[in-house]
């Protein structure tokens, strides 16, 4: 799951419900005031250029942990599980190991509940002990670090793994809390107030996948 | 939503939305600590007029499960009973600081009352004769399990209708799931009047045992008999009441509910409540996730829209 | 006193309609007709008004003594003056019970002082227990004229008989029933019908009422008693009186506002200010009310006012004492109601608000509901019965706040009451 800022609503935000342009993943908030008011500023990456940063994610993965033996993948939603469930078909692919995978709703856990509307996104299913494990957390894009907090909280009280790792597809900075990735298929600089859109196959009705940089009509702040 | 005072208030999707949240929260209650920080720094008020300790426990629980701080006031233990009026009794609890305020209450209404009087959530636990709404969610949640979908389902509700909360509550949150109701029992027991009401009423238990997908019992009081609505509670048995024999006669995969608590032997038999179509135990343990489920859309989600 | 003339007003009273001044001198109307003056006179604007006899409102709770909380004598009649009453029967239904001649005087007493004149009824039984008589020949002698356990039903068909026999020795007594049987209403709240079964609120039949007024009139059929239908709301009871009227039983009714205009289905907001014995009924029964004050069934339009303190209606529905404010909006209400939609005339509305209940109550003996002609008592009121007005609570005179017509357009205001020669209420301000 992509994350927002804490705090009252604003462009930035509405990334993830920009994202996909239907049901908000974290927030309520309307979009269309800020589709209305944003623009497609570049493609960060094809469906190719993601491919081949996944892969190399499964490689660093399996590379830092000396192999996947211990390794669990858990997505966090939205978007997060299906990012995990590619990462160990690469690792299947060329290890030959099924890796776990399982999905994380940290909504309950989040830290801005009360401040904006908050729902469930989706069942939390990790189908293995994660005590002793290393779980990898998977997310689209890391914005403020909120939502990996959270996803601590709620991972930690699944039991207490051996390390906690971060992928992510997008890094694109803002950071709010000291957090950082361990896998990250792309940095990307950013304005607060830009909008990075990521459609898969899976979980957003399109053909192929997109990540997409959208920003505030009327040019750079 | 702002509160929950009768089911009136929601239509089929704000129900099958709850229902849906319920299941989320089912899958929370089943994990290893079940317990999410959802509602962390919330306080939530048990202000119980009347005893139940089974419904104010489920709706601790449930607060619980979510993080919240729970307080409770109950009528014997504090001033409530002593003349102080209703509208003094919750703004002084109000003014403690609270997010919601769980309202049962011997009279219909009080809970709307409550809730034109202050800001805090107002969710009716049960107010007089009037609703139950949690009950009736949570009913629908246990039936939804089992058959996936209520709509068309032909369930009966034996029993003290009139005097029933479940019942009113349970046959709006029944009907706009699309079910088809039979009210069944005496006539001593009936609403005075049903127009308007989505239901069929049969005086007879018999004539349609056969027919029922689901058959609802509800609990008859013994104090029905001293104001001449009843001869006897065994008279009441012998008609109503959901024995052994009759339970024979049900559709193989028919099931039995009850809101508790129940009378063994005066509406149902022992071997009914605890045999294979029984859903009443589950009844209760789905309580919990109903529960969490609303007090997380009332407070929790900011979904006030 | 001195003297006062009433200017520029329509006078409406039994006899008819005409533009007159009234013209009045110690407590006493001297001369009707136009352009009057007098030297010295007080001039009591009516321009554009109507002037009519003070109202009569025979079934009010003034809760004194016992609940002064809630009103007095004091603030009961001068809501009442503000509503256009010059006179007014309170109820006996106080702490204690006006079954007591000594009681009585020290309520009277009180209403010596007050904006407008204050009867009071009587009880039937000691104590309102509905077994013994009450000294009904001592209260009598006080000037009682109405006899009524009120706020509670004489159940006991046998005492209901011997008041009625009882009271045929004291000339122009009446006997008068709160209708509902005590055993059908016990436990109800409101009306029993669609609403009730609905909102789980045990219910009241409308056979608690019609039962009792059928007994009742079988019992003055066999006794030759007078009897009195308080705040009556069934159309299966005004069927019943109207049937006996036309066969000589002697009989009269009143209605009260809220069961001409409000129905069963305002207690779905389960605000205990639409609570009240007997209840709100169905639509059918407000339109069988109506017929019934058209077609002189019904005699009279009585309030019965009943305030209760704020305290004691922020509770739930089921718990709240019953009964509602009216003495300041019954006018404006029975012109909203009846008067605007042409369903009644405006001296038909002031003949069920005044001269009739005045008979009933044996209060024309008092000067009250009399024809505006010389030598009979100034009690009056001015009335703009057009002028539109919205009811807030707040400034009600009452020590109550419990109207159920808060924030309703009313059409018909008082400006002006005159007890026995004397402005009570001038521009619609309380001045005694």
């Amino acid at each position: 799951m992509a994350e927002s800022p804490s705090g009252a609503p604003s462009a930035a935000e509405n990334i993830t419900t920009a994202t996909d342009g239907e049901a908000a993943p974290v927030g309520g908030f309307s979009l269309s005031t800020s589709a209305a008011a944003t623009v497609f500023r570049t493609r960060v990456f094809g469906a190719e250029d993601l491919h081949r940063a996944q892969t190399r994610i499964a490689h660093e993965i399996v590379e830092r942990n000396h192999g996947p033996r211990d390794v669990v993948l858990v997505g966090l939603h939205h978007r997060g599980p299906e990012i995990a469930q590619r990462l160990a078909d690469a690792i299947e692919s060329f290890e030959g190991v099924s890796v776990p995978v399982g999905a994380l709703d940290v909504a309950f856990y989040r830290d801005d509940i009360g401040l904006r509307r908050v729902q469930p996104l989706g069942p939390t299913e990790v189908p293995v002990d994660v005590t002793g494990r290393v779980v990898v957390l998977v997310d689209d894009v890391l914005f403020t670090g909120r939502t990996i907090r959270a996803a601590l909280d709620a991972i930690t009280e699944l039991g207490r793994p051996r390390s906690i790792q971060l992928a992510v597809l997008i890094d694109r900075g803002h950071r709010e809390l000291p957090i950082r990735a361990d896998f990250v298929g792309k940095n990307l600089p950013t304005a607060e107030r830009e909008d990075v859109r990521v459609r898969l196959r899976e979980t957003d009705d399109v053909e192929e996948d997109t990540i997409e940089l959208w920003g505030p009509d009327g040019g750079d702040e | 939503m702002k509160h929950l005072l009768s089911i009136e208030d929601l239509d089929r999707d704000g129900i099958v939305g709850l229902l849906d949240g319920s299941e989320y929260m089912s899958d929370v209650l089943a994990r290893e600590i079940p317990k999410v920080p959802a509602l962390r720094g919330k306080t939530i008020v048990s202000l119980f007029y009347e005893d139940s300790t089974r419904t104010r426990l489920s709706f601790e629980t449930a607060a619980k499960r979510l993080g919240a701080d729970t307080m409770t006031f109950t009528a014997g233990s504090s001033s409530v009973t002593k003349g102080e009026s209703l509208l003094d009794t919750v703004r002084t609890i109000e003014s403690m600081g609270i997010d919601a305020m769980v309202v049962r209450h011997a009279s219909a209404g009080a809970p709307h009352r409550i809730a034109n009087w202050i800001d805090a959530s107002v969710l009716n636990a049960g107010d007089g004769r009037h609703g139950h709404p949690t009950q009736a969610l949570l009913d629908a949640f246990t039936l939804r399990r089992h058959r996936g979908d209520i709509s068309g389902a032909r369930i009966g509700i034996v029993g003290d209708v009139r005097n029933s909360r479940v019942a009113r509550s349970g046959i709006q949150c029944w009907s706009r799931l699309g079910a088809d109701l039979t009210l069944i029992g005496p006539p001593t027991l009936m609403p005075e009047r049903l127009e308007g009401w989505p239901v069929q009423v049969t005086f007879s238990l018999d004539d349609v045992l056969s027919e029922l997908d689901v058959i609802y019992v509800l609990r008859v009081q013994q104090e029905r008999i001293g104001r001449a609505l009843l001869p006897s509670l065994r008279e009441y048995y012998a008609r109503w009441g959901l024995d052994a024999v009759r339970a024979q006669r049900l559709k193989p995969d028919a099931l039995v509910m009850h809101p508790g608590p129940m009378i063994r032997g005066s509406e149902i038999a022992t071997e009914v409540v605890d045999g294979p179509r029984s859903l009443i135990r589950e009844q209760v343990a789905n309580g919990v996730a109903v529960r969490m489920a609303v007090l997380w859309d009332l407070i929790g989600s900011g979904g006030v829209v | 006193m001195g003297t006062l003339v009433v200017r520029g007003g329509r006078v409406i009273d039994e006899t008819g309609e005409r533009d007159a001044d009234v013209l009045v001198r110690d407590g006493v109307i001297v001369e009707v007709g136009p352009g009057l003056d007098a030297p010295g006179a007080q001039v009591i604007d009516a321009d554009g008004a109507v002037v009519a006899p003070g109202l009569v409102d025979i079934q009010v709770h003034f809760r004194e003594p016992g609940r002064e909380d809630a009103e007095t004598v004091e603030t009961g009649a001068r809501a009442a003056a503000l509503g256009g009453f010059t006179a007014v029967v309170a109820m006996p239904n106080t702490t204690p019970p006006l079954d007591d001649a000594k009681v009585v005087g020290a309520v009277l007493e009180q209403g010596r002082r007050a904006s407008c004149h204050v009867a009071v009824a009587g009880c039937i039984t000691r104590g309102r227990e509905g077994h013994e008589l009450a000294p009904m020949g001592e209260l009598y002698d006080l000037g009682v004229r109405i006899f009524t356990d009120d706020g509670d039903c004489v159940a006991d068909a046998n005492v209901m008989r011997r008041a009625f026999e009882y009271a045929r020795a004291l000339p122009g007594a009446v006997i008068a029933q709160h209708a509902e049987d005590p055993a059908l209403v016990a436990g109800g709240h409101m009306h029993e019908g669609e609403w009730s079964a609905r909102l789980g609120i045990p219910g009241r039949p409308a056979a608690a009422e019609i039962t009792i007024v059928a007994r009742d009139l079988e019992l003055a059929r066999l006794t030759g008693g007078r009897y009195h239908v308080l705040h009556m709301s069934t159309a299966g009871a005004t069927a019943l009186v109207r049937a006996a009227k036309a066969e000589g039983v002697r009989v009269t009714a009143e209605a009260s506002p809220q069961h001409f205009t409000l129905t069963d289905a305002e207690c779905a907001s389960f605000d205990p200010v639409f609570k009240m014995n007997p209840p709100l009924r169905s639509s059918d029964d407000v339109d069988a009310i109506v017929a019934g004050l058209v077609d002189g069934t019904i005699d009279a339009i009585a309030t019965d006012h009943a305030p209760h303190p704020p305290a004691s209606k922020e509770l739930a529905f089921e718990e709240a004492p019953p009964g509602m404010l009216g003495v300041e909006t019954a006018l404006a209400v029975a012109i909203t109601r009846l008067v605007e939609p042409g369903v009644l005339s405006l001296r038909d509305a002031l003949a069920r608000l005044s001269w009739q209940p005045a008979r009933i109550a044996g209060l024309d003996a008092h000067g009250h509901g009399l024809p505006i002609a010389p030598g009979n008592a100034a009690n009056l009121c001015v009335i703009d019965p057009s002028e539109t007005w919205v009811v807030d609570p707040a400034r009600s005179a009452s020590k109550s706040r419990n109207t159920p017509w808060a924030g309703w357009k009313l059409t018909g205001r008082v400006r002006h009451t005159i007890l026995r020669g004397e402005p009570v209420v001038i521009n619609g301000e309380a001045v005694r």
